[in-house]
């Protein structure tokens, strides 16, 4: 079955011939984050896909992954372009290097899974929360609901994590 | 600089110069052209083949590229009573440029056309922004666009920063170097006298606009524009028949891309950028380094798109693309001046076209800056570049363009004065 729903105003849609993304979010509906592992070399991946991007099997079993990791990287949006998100700004979509599988199968590869900085309950960050985040924070992930069928993930501060002194953020605030 | 003696190679030495650009032809640079993508587009295409001094229906092969926001081959060749024997209208915006020349060169060496005709129509201001506001950033979000539109991660400035973001923090590059880039090129614009902006810009200006999306200031971001831009490409020996003297392509490398292309950022270093890989395909064709290279044309979406392909193409060291482009090393009059025209920063946004028509006028040593005209017909170059002056660069011989459709993917060419 196909899912439309409608978040922050934009419509949003998964036609039903889209399986993957269809179970995708069907687990994040749920609050539980699934990736595919491969039924031939055993690495997740993400985003979903319909083949290994490092042994092009078309096989693979969704599997649940800990949501915990590290800001990789980010954006922080002072002007925002969707007309969804102009109520938000600043609003910052980060890069976070999960600690599943980090560093495989290359040093420099890491699940790095996209979301927006949230509060605890998955509603966007307040300005206050944005300007304590730079490359290095730890986050876990949450999720904003967006429909019975459609919950999309996010990341907050892991308040449970040692985190660094002083996070890496753009020099200019 | 001289041309070395050939090193190596993957291109068979036989195709290197053996095509040539010959006419190129652009519209106004404009915001609200009020006319249509097919207007713009015949408007280019006519000025390109006057350019080159051939009739419009000696085009017998056409490339164009857009992302659904022109207008194709087939109502252009109408327009200019061209007949085609070869066309192909691909989807695509920057990096298309380069990508396509070689398209060309293996289209006539397989004998399907003789002379093609490249351009890109686009109202980038008037109908679909190239900044994607507008309707663009209202359209509904489907399937594998929830893992990016749906964060509000869209615009071409947001979903590139994560790598200009990581690439500050790996190598402490600092605000106020970037900044030079915009700096250079609202220098050389101000020579332009095509430029949509031809005001000179100062680190204070860049830094002091406001932030659209860190790390980007206003003035990071390149400029919207309607307008077309049109290139002819032919064989280097009918080449000498026309009227300038002809841009030998050298070597071309195309929409070359790092690994994992459903989401590059999977794989890193993820301050790399495209260029990484392109290289090894661009030197050796060209049989050309980066030290041989007179004037670069990279590709300026952003200034930091310009320093990160300067980098990986090697024109400096790792982490040092900071450096470069504030060391006076691009600047006119500079050891290698980038983006003479003013770019997509300052001349107008064409999707890569208008700094491969720069390099050609420049290997003309006839760029139209507001030198004289002698009694010749050719502009008597002041090498003045003070405001309002000279942007032609002295005695330049060999130029490199790198292109940008996003970190993951590049396209390059290198030319040579026929």
């Amino acid at each position: 079955m196909s899912i439309q729903a409608n978040y922050l105003g934009m419509p949003l849609s998964i036609d039903e011939l889209d399986q993957e993304n269809l179970a995708y979010f069907a687990h994040c509906a749920r609050h539980d984050f699934q990736l595919q592992k491969c039924d031939d070399c055993g690495l997740l991946r993400y985003p979903p896909t319909t083949g290994c991007p490092w042994c092009a099997s078309p096989r693979a079993t969704w599997t649940p992954v800990e949501g915990r990791g590290e800001v990789h990287s980010y954006v922080e949006v002072h002007h925002a372009i969707q007309p969804a998100f102009k109520a938000h700004t600043p609003y910052m979509v980060l890069l976070v290097d999960l600690d599943t599988q980090k560093g495989q199968p290359s040093e420099t590869e890491a699940l790095r899974v996209v979301g927006n900085l949230t509060t605890p309950d998955g509603a966007l960050a307040p300005p206050d929360l944005v300007r304590q985040i730079g490359i290095g924070t730890r986050v876990r992930m949450v999720f904003s609901d967006v429909a019975d069928a459609l919950s999309l993930p996010q990341w907050t501060i892991d308040g449970a994590a040692l985190q660094p002194t002083r996070p890496w953020r753009y020099p200019q605030e | 600089m001289p041309l070395p003696t050939d090193t190596d190679v993957s291109t068979p030495k036989y195709l290197r110069d053996k095509y040539a650009i010959v006419g190129v032809g652009e519209t106004t640079y404009m915001r609200g052209s009020n006319m249509t993508t097919r207007a713009l587009g015949t408007w280019a295409l006519r000025n390109a083949a006057a350019d080159a001094g051939i009739r419009t229906s000696d085009i017998d092969g056409m490339l164009s590229y857009s992302n659904n926001d022109s207008t194709p081959a087939p109502f252009m060749a109408g327009d200019i009573g061209a007949r085609l024997d070869f066309y192909m209208d691909c989807i695509g915006g920057g990096s298309s440029t380069e990508a396509l020349i070689g398209i060309a060169i293996g289209v006539m060496e397989a004998g399907l056309c003789t002379c093609v005709a490249i351009f890109r129509a686009m109202n980038g201001f008037s109908q679909v922004r190239i900044g994607g506001t507008g309707a663009r950033s209202a359209a509904p979000i489907g399937g594998d666009m929830l893992h990016s539109r749906a964060y509000g991660w869209q615009s071409a400035g947001q979903m590139f920063s994560p790598t200009f973001m990581r690439y500050m923090y790996q190598h402490g590059t600092r605000p106020e170097q970037v900044a030079m880039v915009k700096v250079v090129h609202s220098e050389h614009a101000s020579n332009n006298p095509k430029a949509y902006y031809k005001k000179r810009y100062t680190v204070d200006d860049v830094l002091s606009s406001r932030i659209i999306c860190k790390p980007l200031h206003l003035l990071d971001c390149c400029v919207e524009t309607d307008n077309a831009t049109a290139i002819i490409v032919t064989r280097a020996d009918r080449a000498r028949d026309m009227r300038h003297t002809p841009a030998l392509i050298r070597g071309i490398v195309g929409r070359c891309s790092k690994p994992r292309m459903d989401m590059h950022y999977q794989t890193g270093p993820i301050e790399r950028v495209g260029a990484y890989y392109a290289k090894d395909i661009l030197w050796p064709n060209a049989g050309v380094g980066p030290e041989d290279i007179d004037a670069t044309g990279a590709y300026d979406a952003f200034t930091f798109t310009s320093m990160l392909q300067l980098e990986d193409y090697g024109f400096c060291k790792k982490g040092e693309g900071g450096e470069y482009v504030s060391s006076g090393i691009t600047r006119l009059g500079g050891r290698r001046p980038n983006n003479t025209s003013g770019g997509h920063l300052c001349e107008g946004y064409t999707h890569g076209m208008n700094m491969v028509i720069e390099n050609v006028r420049q290997l003309r040593h006839a760029a139209d800056d507001s030198c004289p005209i002698g009694p010749d017909g050719k502009r008597q170059h002041t090498y003045d570049y003070r405001e309002g002056g000279c942007r032609q660069v002295r005695a330049i011989e060999v130029t490199a363009n790198l292109g940008w459709a996003n970190p993951m993917t590049t396209s390059a060419m290198v030319m040579r004065r026929g």
